[in-house]
């Protein structure tokens, strides 16, 4: 079986199915915990999301970079970014799944 | 912010949800996107970020205490990529 990319219309349905809304009180769901979830990281904080994995927000400091094309130097700016640490529970079901 | 209190914060939207429900909503979220890795499939996010397997090699590792080598076997890892407006959002652009 080849691989499918789910969206958000996937979780949605699965809601659906799951808890039995109605299928737009679903998808509003399903955008709810996304919208709280991103929320919680712009204002800089850790969502912990026990067996699935932990979000933090990590702060880079400037640095110069270098164009791969032109060689030229470039600054790059302090930034923040995202880093997903998954759960054991996730790495396992993902080491295990298609294996065997 | 921990799983609890993601749950009481859509509890709280939805007066007319029991908290067991909300419950079993979240997890669903959660537990798909597993399921789902699990299969070696992709979620695509948008706007949120993509969660995909990505597929490490088998090497030749080394037991930094002896120094002995090992086998590593090849194997799957899941990865995250942020989407751009969650990215811009961390950076206070959106």
């Amino acid at each position: 079986m080849s691989e499918k990319t789910l969206t958000r219309m996937d979780l949605s349905e699965a809601v659906f199915r799951e808890v039995g809304l109605s299928r737009n009180e679903s998808a509003a769901l399903v955008e709810s915990v996304l919208k709280h979830v991103s929320d919680a990281l712009a204002t800089g904080e850790t969502v912990k999301i026990s067996s699935f994995g932990t979000f933090s927000v990590r702060d880079k400091s400037a640095r110069v970079g270098r164009n791969p094309k032109t060689g030229d130097e470039v600054p790059i700016s302090p930034r923040r970014v995202l880093t997903f640490r998954p759960s054991h529970l996730m790495k396992e079901r993902v080491a295990n799944g298609k294996k065997r | 912010m921990i799983r609890s209190e993601l749950i009481q914060k859509i509890a709280d939207e939805n007066p007319h949800l029991t908290q067991r429900h909300v419950e079993r909503i979240v997890n669903t979220v959660f537990d798909e996107i597993i399921e789902a890795l699990a299969k070696g499939d992709r979620v695509e996010l948008r706007g949120f970020g993509a969660f995909s397997v990505k597929e490490r090699d088998a090497r030749t590792g080394r037991n930094p205490r002896t120094g002995e080598s090992v086998e590593v076997e090849d194997k799957k890892v899941p990865f995250f990529k942020t989407g751009k407006l969650l990215r811009d959002r961390l950076n206070g652009k959106a």
